[in-house]
């Protein structure tokens, strides 16, 4: 049994999600390759090689890969796929993107989010927005499968896998790159910060969302909002966390004028420590909260940041 | 041109699912079932270009039991012209959903497909990408805006640092995310209207395509409850509880 991971690289350094998708990779067993596509690629490939467990890194650095396009990179996998008994990646945009792309490809099912391995071909992943966990397993010979990182804990990095590089070039007349606005931002990654901090409608702005970033900058933390504070304008949709933004699962999640609609809760209840601060205190956010405090958030921020 | 919408009939969103006694599956029964949110601002979205001149036609397609003709009417009640429900009461899933209408779409030869990002049942996000490869066409995933310009449509997509333009040949797949628009209500007026308008009924087996699983559910299970915590009563007791408690800070 052989394994693919695709590799998840942002400007030009490999992401850590790479490294709880090798995790799950392992758990599985067998042989784990990783594959970096891209265009100019290199230092990425170095990184992966870095990684505990891997066995191989197989490089497609090639203008036709920028950007992952999901047209040729599915291609791209399709055509490698046929050394491999798994093919996974991180439950991303991009991973989302292409992978199910790659299954049809292949004429097998794709499995979505996995959050625990069973077997070699049975995983459970969350259904029902995080509300059920369901057993699945796998008739196809090729599984492939995207992974949660919050179900995996990262490997290490003590490797040294050697690196080839693959010369299959996808041609991808039907689409092109246009622009990416990526938003800016000093602190750690969402899906990835050990402690995250999110407003939710009770804000009132997005000039309040400062009294955020205090406390941020001391916890090193991130900044998560619900998606009533997205669509009310306060913050970029980057930022959302729920079923539809993004899955975290930090060592402490601190909620403040979030209500903790079903859709939020699924995109956080498996953090270790949430903290509510909320004025309403039949806020179903209080059922999920470890430590619940009931107040005025413009009171208890900036006294909360003076106390940190 | 022709625009193609994918509709599913799902579980309400605000209702808060059960899972069987026997953990087979999660009770629907006399569960209120309505129309997937990522799909009703699919069916906004096409409408909307019709409305703008884009497009000339709307056709809503479901793969389900009979029960999700509510749902077709819906879309018609919405601005669809006319509607296909492909009858099962299997569970079907993304796969052979994409096999099922990547022959709607040899069949009805539209310049765009619009599906939403994922179903809030099985919460899969696959069936827009996996149709894309099955028809080979180009595919603009998670889509917070649309615009067809001549033989291209420009897709912006919601990716994770931020947002990405992409412009796809057309014809092309798109899946909505929750920020390409906001879906309009159906009035009454258009729901009575939307009774007369054409609704046709096939078979998978009409299409040839077989859609037996390929993942069994082996069982489906209530997460782990969290257990109750507590309420502080200050900022004080609260940084403390943080520190000495939980140790997280």
């Amino acid at each position: 049994m052989s394994i693919l991971v695709l590799a998840e690289h942002h400007d030009g350094a490999l992401a850590g999600a790479t490294a709880h998708v090798v995790a799950a990779a392992q758990q599985i067993g067998g042989d784990i390759d990783v594959l970096v596509a891209g265009e100019n690629v290199a230092a990425i490939a170095e990184s992966a090689a870095k990684l505990d467990g891997v066995s191989k890194v197989r490089v497609a650095d090639n203008a036709a890969y920028a950007h992952l396009l999901a047209e040729p990179t599915a291609a791209l996998i399709a055509e490698l796929a046929g050394d491999y008994s798994h093919v996974l990646a991180v439950a991303s945009t991009t991973g989302k993107n292409v992978l199910p792309r790659v299954a049809a490809l292949k004429d097998v099912a794709q499995i979505s989010e996995i959050i625990a391995v069973e077997s070699v071909d049975t995983f459970k992943r969350p259904i029902y927005a995080g509300n059920a966990i369901a057993t699945v397993q796998s008739e196809d010979a090729l599984k492939v499968i995207t992974v949660r990182t919050t179900g995996f804990d990262a490997v290490g990095e003590g490797g040294s896998a050697a690196i080839e590089a693959v010369d299959f070039v996808a041609d991808n007349a039907q689409s092109t790159f246009v622009k990416e606005e990526l938003a800016q931002s000093d602190r750690p990654e969402l899906g990835a910060a050990k402690v995250v901090i999110s407003g939710g409608r009770g804000m009132g702005s997005g000039e309040n969302f400062t009294l955020l970033e205090g406390i941020a900058d001391k916890l090193g933390a991130a900044i998560g909002a619900s998606r009533a504070a997205v669509d009310a304008g306060f913050v970029p949709n980057d930022m959302q966390v729920g079923q539809t933004g993004k899955i975290v699962a930090p060592e402490l999640y601190i909620a403040v004028g979030i209500s903790g609609a079903i859709q939020h809760l699924a995109g956080m209840k498996d953090s270790k420590v949430i903290v509510a601060i909320n004025k309403d205190e039949e806020a179903p956010i209080f059922q999920v909260a470890d430590y619940g405090l009931v107040g005025d958030l413009f009171e208890i921020l900036p006294e909360l940041e003076s106390k940190l | 041109m022709k625009v193609l919408v994918a509709v599913k009939r799902v579980i309400d969103y605000n209702v808060k699912i059960r899972v069987k006694a026997d953990h087979s599956d999660v009770d629907l029964t006399n569960v209120k079932m309505a129309m997937n949110p990522f799909c009703e601002i699919a069916v906004e979205e096409a409408v909307r270009l019709k409305e703008k001149g884009v497009a000339t036609e709307v056709v809503a397609v479901t793969v389900g039991p009979k029960a999700s003709q509510e749902q077709l009417r819906t879309a018609l009640a919405l601005g669809a012209d006319r509607a296909l429900q492909i009858e099962t009461d299997e569970r079907v899933e993304s796969l052979a959903v994409a096999k099922l209408l990547a022959k709607v779409v040899d069949e009805e030869q539209p310049q765009l497909v619009i599906l939403g990002k994922q179903a809030i049942d099985t919460d899969n996000n696959q069936t827009g990408q996996m149709l894309a490869a099955l028809t080979g066409l180009p595919q603009g995933t998670f889509a917070s805006a649309v615009a067809v310009e001549g033989d291209k449509v420009n897709v912006t997509r919601e990716i994770d640092g931020g947002l990405q333009t992409v412009a796809l040949s057309l014809p092309a797949i798109v899946t909505t995310d929750l920020r390409l628009n906001e879906p309009r209500y159906a009035k009454l007026p258009d729901i009575m209207k939307a009774k007369k308008k054409p609704l046709d009924v096939k078979t998978p087996a009409d299409y040839g395509v077989e859609v037996a699983s390929r993942v069994s559910l082996l069982k489906v299970e209530s997460p782990a409850e969290r257990k109750g915590g507590i309420k502080v009563a200050s900022v004080d007791e609260l940084v403390d509880k943080l520190k000495n408690e939980a140790k997280v800070l």
